[in-house]
């Protein structure tokens, strides 16, 4: 057992925390924001030079190989500087879908896109009424000859404004909640029957809901078993809670610094507020629920290698209880803690809150995923 | 990083675990998964079996009798010892002032005190507490004065857990009236049987008696029964509450007592139903093993770090042991509470000496919940706990 980095994987920390430290404070930030589609380009551009959109990939897909500790360094530090860019979109769920389910030829038209920062991609899975459930899929896809035909609704697809190709989850046969019968397609974006209305997210991200109407899409669309696809839907968006729990840590981490810092420097009475006991006690709760956040972004990272499907997804579902505990409390705390001024839009606190809240609401919130433990029979 | 325990731990722990099965006494390990207290005797007897086994003091130094086990095999015994579960060992003799001596102790008192400690022929009992000093332990005012080749001892000691089984007591006492309040005070241990030593229990709101109070009346002890230099006790003391870090999460404990929940959740009805079956319950249990394994893999950092870079500097997460061990522990003693629902009220009050055991299998469960409250009151409240956080960590 080691709890420490590698060697690699310590580099691998110091050159994304050194690119981001150059490239992404929070007035940096503020321009990015503004630009097209809500993210910097040059930042994503940069992010590609460095190998990190390959990360994932096997080197034979021209990837470099990394695994779940590797994905976890990327994303604390994503969390940390408050990244806008899709990387959970276009590498973690994307990729996570082409590496587990993408024939060779997908994998060749897709990866080095991806890798080279020139293409991104969006998951579109949430529907009307889903909610969390995965299986839960009205979105038809129908074969036509050869082809399969899209028609359905998905809402708050992350990065669907500006992806180049949609990742859909649709049902092949079967009734709304079977949990066969379901589909995962490749449909490039700008496919005809494709209409997204856009809009900004409560964190300052860009998400879409789209519209598909009667869309054809070839058979080299397909990812996996068209008709009995909800396992790697599962095990892909379980990799996407591991990576929103370790993003989760970076926010908490920096959440929990900058309240410090701002207790330390804020006086009142002739005094630096942080000398009150009662901040001190509040400052050090939010302390415990970072450290056994981390704890458990540590245990999810190891399960994303579980091979046993039950066991990873109830390890997952246990860590997403725990980060969303501990991110409603720190997030919660840490404005308190900057009084007035964490209320502000102009103080950078209220934006690591923000985000720290769509995370609880992605992917099964708290009481969903301790539902599924309970459910499971606990942890053991 | 590598989160697996490696092939030769995952021995390690079955060797240690059938050891257990083997060895602990049936009724012994029956007690405690009940809540029930041990006697003496059950007590002693077992700790015998582990140190002939030569694993009764396994953390000190080889040379005094410890194993050389890793960090991690550490953890691996503990953790299995406390979820067999079979009594730990008598933290006062071989967390505490064993430690001490063979750290601070000249090679007289070592050869003295050491070997005795392992086999438990001497009980040990702590006097550090006072009524009028608690959080604020270095305001203590038991005062040994120095008489030729004697120390005389007057003061109260309070909190003593399990003095009346003691045979020996380590003492801070006050040695220099004028120095600063941490640097008059010097650690003596003496025996419990002086002339001038009483013992007078206290019963806590579960009705045992685990604390006393400890009187000293002129207790004449000899000037050799000081440990290390005079006045330095404090210095000793604080290395003897830094030694337990990681044992205090209990995390060992936790895992029984929830193993017990559902054992008895699957038994007990609710609405015509196991009250497991019911989500509320479920949710709440579920709940709680998520926070214990939480804390299960904080104390594994804990102790890969310091297997990895030695105990110098305490990792910043080993704060959170004792806030969220404790924490869980009481939590885990509510949801017996809540399982056994009415019938937590029925009194035993033969409990303890099995007369009245066919009264049942709940007895001991209110009178626990109610004892566990003092896991965040004592070993540094869980409010000390948090000062200690601010000031050492976030730099507050």
């Amino acid at each position: 057992m080691d709890f420490d980095l590698n060697e690699e994987q310590r580099l691998l920390k110091e050159s994304i925390d050194g690119l981001l430290t150059d490239s992404y404070d929070f007035e940096q930030r503020k321009k990015y924001m503004k630009e097209k589609g809500g993210w910097s380009k040059t930042v994503w551009l940069k992010l590609a030079e460095q190998g990190l959109l390959g990360l994932p990939f096997a080197e034979a897909d021209g990837g470099f190989g990394g695994g779940g500790v590797e994905t976890m360094i990327v994303m604390e530090a994503l969390g940390k500087a408050l990244v806008l860019e899709p990387y959970l979109a276009t590498v973690v769920i994307g990729g996570g879908f082409l590496r587990h389910a993408g024939t060779d030829a997908q994998k060749a038209a897709h990866v080095p896109g991806i890798v080279d920062g020139s293409k991104t991609l969006a998951f579109a899975q949430l529907e009307k009424n889903s909610r969390y459930d995965l299986f839960d899929v009205t979105t038809t896809a129908k074969k036509k000859g050869d082809s399969w035909v899209i028609d359905g609704e998905k809402f708050v697809v992350l990065n669907g404004e500006n992806a180049d190709t949609l990742v859909v989850t649709a049902r092949t046969k079967g009734d709304r909640r079977d949990k066969t019968g379901i589909g995962v397609f490749l449909v490039p974006a700008n496919a005809k029957g494709v209409a997204k209305k856009s809009y900004p997210t409560q964190d300052g991200l860009h998400a879409a809901d789209i519209t598909f109407t009667g869309v054809e899409i070839g058979p080299d669309a397909v990812l996996g078993n068209p008709e009995d696809s909800l396992a790697l839907i599962e095990r892909v968006v379980d990799e996407a809670r591991i990576a929103l729990c370790a993003e989760a840590v970076g926010l908490m981490d920096e959440s929990l610094k900058t309240t410090v810092e701002y207790i330390k420097t804020r006086k009142q009475f002739g005094v630096a507020i942080g000398s009150f006991q009662s901040l001190q006690h509040r400052a050090s709760d939010m302390f415990v629920a970072a450290e056994q956040a981390r704890s458990m972004s540590m245990f999810a990272t190891m399960a994303g290698d579980f091979e046993n499907a039950q066991e990873r997804s109830n390890a997952v579902a246990a860590a997403k209880v725990q980060i969303g505990k501990s991110l409603k409390f720190v997030g919660q705390q840490a404005i308190q803690l900057h009084g007035g001024i964490g209320m502000t839009m102009e103080a950078k606190i209220g934006h690591y809150f923000k985000r720290l809240t769509m995370i609880e609401n992605s992917f099964g919130d708290t009481d969903y995923h301790q539902r599924r433990v309970a459910d499971a029979g606990g942890l053991n | 990083m590598d989160l697996a325990f490696t092939k030769e731990e995952q021995a390690f722990r079955e060797e240690v675990r059938s050891f257990f099965r083997d060895n602990v006494p049936p009724d012994t390990r029956r007690k405690l998964v009940e809540g029930r207290h041990l006697s003496k005797d059950e007590m002693v007897t077992w700790w015998r079996i582990l140190n002939k086994k030569g694993w009764g003091v396994s953390h000190w130094p080889k040379q005094y009798g410890g194993t050389g086990w890793t960090s991690v095999q550490h953890y691996i015994f503990n953790e299995e010892l406390q979820s067999y579960p079979a009594p730990q060992p008598l933290a006062f003799g071989v967390s505490m002032v064993g430690p001490v001596i063979y750290t601070f102790g000249n090679e007289e008192q070592k050869k003295q005190y050491l070997p005795r400690i392992a086999n438990v022929d001497d009980w040990w009992c702590q006097g550090f507490s006072e009524p009028g000093s608690g959080s604020d332990l270095a305001s203590l005012k038991t005062k040994a004065e120095r008489k030729g080749d004697k120390w005389i001892i007057n003061g109260q000691k309070t909190w003593t857990t399990l003095a009346q089984h003691a045979d020996m007591i380590f003492c801070l006492c006050r040695t220099d009236n004028n120095a600063k309040k941490q640097m008059g005070i010097s650690f003596i241990v003496f025996s419990m049987k002086s002339k001038g030593v009483t013992v007078r229990p206290i019963q806590t709101i579960d009705g045992g008696v685990e604390v006393n109070e400890v009187f000293f009346d002129d207790v004449e002890v000899p000037y050799e029964n000081l440990i290390g230099e005079e006045n330095k006790g404090w210095d000793y003391a604080k290395f003897l509450l830094g030694n337990e870090r990681t044992g205090i999460a209990r995390v060992g404990v936790s895992k029984e007592r929830i193993r017990r929940i559902k054992d008895l959740a699957s038994k007990v009805e609710s609405g015509g139903k196991p009250i497991i079956q019911d989500a509320a319950f479920r949710e709440k249990l579920a709940a709680c093993e998520i926070e214990l394994k939480a804390l299960e893999l904080t104390q594994l950092r804990v102790v890969a770090d310091e297997g990895k870079h030695g105990k110098g500097k305490p990792n910043p997460a080993s704060s959170v042991l004792k806030i969220k061990g404790s924490e869980i522990q009481q939590t885990t003693t509510e949801l017996l509470m809540e399982v056994i629902g009415p019938f937590a009220a029925p009194y035993d009050v033969h409990g303890d000496d099995g007369s009245n055991e066919a009264m049942d299998w709940t007895a001991q469960i209110a009178p626990s919940y109610f004892n566990n409250r003092k896991v965040s009151i004592y070993g540094g409240s869980n409010e000390i706990q948090r000062n200690i956080i601010a000031k050492a960590v976030l730099g507050l």
